[in-house]
């Protein structure tokens, strides 16, 4: 077993794949809250932890635990529906001018993504979150999942072809 | 760090990961003062500069309880001490402040002897009784690893003075560096020959 690295290095490492999470399951406005209580959260529970084989794994894992804790207490719904969802690709410029700014310049706004995402089934949310925003290995996705590396897979190839769909029909509906 | 899943980041998903930068900086030091405000970091750090290089300075709830020079690689030191004292370590300065200040009081010729709570637990047995010695010999002074020796439990354990001088983990706060050979020249010194020397002459002038 490697020994446990400090805990800084947690942070610096792995923060921003944990922001993207936070970002991709509670929504953008959420994220910061849930990034927080993640790592306080670990934090904690660090000592207890030195078994731990993918410290990038375990704080997704916890970070997934934390969104699915702050929908329940906020009582706010983590998809938003259509509508409101092409609404607020109108309205995010208020909230995050330079992001905003980049999001556009990319392509897509952070908002546009998100909602699609909203739309996919679950699974194939999940699927896609942790394997194409987080970069875990579809093994370690599987777990968070609860099925096999090949259905964690599938489920993110699918994800991803409804993805591009959503995306694309947004586009078609703005012009 | 985030490159090799920002690379594979298929371009759909390319805007959640905007303002990014920016946005883990606010987040850390949040991050950073709530940990500290809730007790849990059992070991705080942070990077000065000195005339001697850059300087890590980590602190328990004890006190002081690492210097190390960059030679010392702080990376590794602060992976040791995740293994030695615990992996709860952030970058937390505001517990080194004092810490920082009397080293920066000490440079600047204008602090002679260092107030600081310290935590010792790195050392043990010999070592630490070795340590114990070592401000007796007054800023501007220096001994030999013998007389060192001599004021111990083990007066003939000359070579066991200089391995716990070697190993001190408070190296300028417990004055290693004025422990010299007994022919007067420098000798070793974990921060480096020149270092030891220029804290030898600015403790002179």
């Amino acid at each position: 077993m490697s020994p446990q690295p400090p805990f800084e290095v947690l942070v610096a490492s792995h923060g921003a794949v944990v922001l993207r999470v936070c970002r991709a399951l509670a929504g953008l406005q959420d994220a910061d809250d849930v990034w927080q209580e993640t790592f306080l959260a670990a934090l904690r529970a660090y000592p207890s932890s030195a078994d731990v084989r993918n410290w990038e794994a375990w704080l997704v894992t916890i970070a997934r635990n934390k969104a699915m804790d702050h929908h329940r207490k906020t009582g706010r719904l983590p998809i938003p529906d259509g509508d409101d969802a092409l609404e607020a690709t109108g309205t995010v410029a208020g909230s995050g001018g330079d992001a905003v700014v980049h999001a556009v310049e990319a392509g897509e706004t952070a908002e546009q993504v998100w909602a699609a995402l909203a739309k996919l089934p679950p699974k194939q949310r999940e699927a896609v979150v942790y394997h194409h925003l987080a970069g875990l290995a579809y093994a370690d996705v599987a777990p968070l999942l609860g099925n096999s590396e090949a259905a964690a897979r599938r489920a993110a190839a699918d994800g991803m072809k409804s993805l591009r769909a959503h995306l694309v029909q947004d586009r078609e509906d703005f012009s | 760090m985030e490159t090799h899943t920002a690379a594979a980041l298929p371009p759909e998903l390319a805007a959640l990961t905007t303002g990014d930068a920016d946005a883990l900086d606010r987040l850390g030091a949040q991050f950073r003062a709530a940990a500290a405000a809730d007790d849990l970091v059992d070991v705080a750090y942070r990077v000065i500069d000195s005339p001697v290089g850059s300087l890590l300075l980590a602190g328990t709830e004890r006190g002081l309880v690492r210097v190390a020079f960059a030679r010392e690689g702080h990376d590794s030191v602060l992976e040791s001490l995740a293994a030695n004292v615990s992996p709860r370590i952030l970058l937390a300065p505001a517990r080194l402040d004092d810490a920082a200040r009397e080293l920066e009081e000490y440079f600047a010729q204008r602090r002679q002897v260092f107030d600081l709570p310290l935590d010792f637990r790195l050392a043990t047995g010999f070592r630490r009784e070795v340590l114990a010695h070592l401000p007796d010999i007054g800023y501007g002074h220096t001994a030999s690893y013998a007389a060192v020796a001599a004021l111990t439990s083990s007066p003939r354990a000359v070579r066991a003075v200089g391995t716990a001088c070697a190993r001190n983990p408070l190296p300028l706060v417990v004055p290693c560096h004025r422990v010299i050979r007994s022919d007067g020249s420098w000798g070793a010194y974990l921060g480096g020959v020149d270092a030891k020397a220029l804290l030898l002459g600015l403790e002179a002038a």
